[in-house]
């Protein structure tokens, strides 16, 4: 989570893709380089303007489940427990 | 002549020379292929290893662009194993803003579906409070464990007593009983994470009870595919060869008895598995550089062929690394940049 690696992950655990597609896949949606996944500076800007998470949350930016609807969005995939949530609020 | 610092599979330290280094690396190599009838590794690989074994760094890395994601197994149980009294809750959290985890894994102590499966209930609004608090992809894990079915501490016959006696058709008999069971628990339990909201499930330490215990796995993540289709299950091995106790199983025709990763990859993805992770285990007797010579000799035909994700497993005993409470970075990060370099993996 310092870098990308979590949504890389989410992109192999949720496609099936392999690493290389992951980053590349990853990279286009977050509009960086390939080799900015793994640079907690620039990750952290990139993190913090998409309210994805960051290491270091201030106040007011989304968190934890908050920050988990925008990662869906980001990457346009499905994540189970933000359907869960949608399921039981709506 | 130089010498140079390296440890032995059980993390002894000791000094090698150039020499001696290559001499155990093609070794090692060469042991794998022998084994698993796949190429030993190339002069430029073992060049290349040479080089990082030689190298005076403490720690190692990949070249930048090369970095792969971590997966865990028993994620939550090892905060416990060292003695740190924070809840599961707070171990996920620490896990990923303390230690920067890419993904982490809730477990139970009694880290097997069958216990699991009388206290999934309570699991569940654990994982549920967890996923409104954490950022990462959370597994739900557990090992499949079918020596858990076998009398003393399960329902069926013991194999292990019934062999020796002669009585090896019910020795089978009983293996293919506990499949029957272990799938349901399998089935159950992961059916229970995963409507809880679950980003994935990991069947950990498969195989440990040989090639009946691989067959749960197998028909477990085939059902779990079939009722629930966007799924992440990744299936980790217990070793890197499937022990024959029944000997006779197959999974859609092929004989899971004898099969090395490449093998037992090529059945995962038949089940329908999201992400595989192999296993080599560390000979204490042989120098680390065998030990890595010979896992990477497993692992490279496992991610050249792979249409899936490929984790290797890499801690105490396994991928190269030392048999020891507390992995040396030395040759825990030498292990990590050269798997990584040489085979095409997806994560650790």
């Amino acid at each position: 989570m310092r870098g990308a690696g979590d949504l890389v992950a989410r992109m192999q655990m949720s496609k099936g893709m392999r690493n290389e597609e992951a980053k590349a896949y990853v990279a286009k949606k977050l509009s960086v380089g390939i080799e900015d996944l793994t640079d907690p500076v620039i990750m952290n800007e990139v993190r913090t303007d998409l309210g994805i998470g960051v290491m270091t949350p201030l106040p007011g930016v989304p968190k934890g489940i908050e920050a988990k609807f925008n990662i869906a969005k980001a990457l346009d995939i499905d994540i189970n427990c933000v359907k869960r949530f949608l399921a039981r609020t709506s | 002549m130089a010498q140079y610092f390296s440890r032995m599979g059980d993390g002894s330290p000791i000094a090698v020379t150039k020499d001696e280094i290559m001499a155990d690396l093609i070794e090692g190599s060469e042991d794998a292929a022998d084994r698993a009838k796949v190429p030993a590794l190339s002069q430029g690989e073992y060049e290349h290893l040479l080089d990082i074994f030689c190298a005076r760094e403490k720690f190692m890395s990949v070249e930048a662009g090369k970095e792969v994601i971590l997966t865990y197994d028993a994620g939550t149980l090892k905060i416990r194993r060292v003695g740190v009294n924070v809840d599961r809750i707070q171990a996920l959290q620490i896990y990923e803003k303390l230690l920067g985890a890419d993904t982490m894994e809730l477990s139970h102590v009694d880290y097997s579906y069958k216990p699991v499966k009388h206290i999934a209930i309570f699991e569940q609004p654990i994982l549920e409070q967890a996923l409104l608090g954490t950022h990462i992809p959370l597994f739900y894990g557990a090992q499949p464990n079918l020596g858990m079915y076998s009398q003393p501490d399960g329902p069926f016959p013991n194999p292990a007593e019934l062999m020796p006696m002669g009585k090896i058709q019910e020795a089978q008999e009983s293996y293919e009983a506990s499949v029957v069971d272990l799938v349901k628990d399998i089935v159950y339990v992961a059916s229970l994470m995963y409507e809880s909201g679950a980003d994935g499930i990991n069947l950990d330490t498969t195989g440990a009870a040989g090639d009946a215990d691989f067959l749960a796995a197998l028909l477990a993540t085939e059902e779990l595919r079939a009722k629930y289709p966007d799924m992440c299950i990744e299936l980790g091995m217990a070793g890197e060869f499937v022990l024959g106790m029944h000997s006779q199983l197959k999974y859609k025709g092929h004989r899971l008895a004898g099969m090395y990763p490449h093998d037992q990859l090529k059945m995962a993805e038949l089940a329908g598995a999201t992400i595989f992770g192999p296993v080599a285990n560390t000979n204490t007797s042989k120098s680390s550089a065998w030990n890595l010579a010979r896992t990477i000799t497993f692992m490279k035909p496992c991610g050249e062929i792979a249409n899936i994700p490929v984790h290797p497993n890499m801690g105490m005993g396994v991928g190269g690394i030392t048999v020891n409470d507390h992995p040396p970075i030395d040759i825990v990060s030498r292990s990590s940049k050269a798997m990584v370099e040489i085979c095409r993996l997806d994560g650790l």
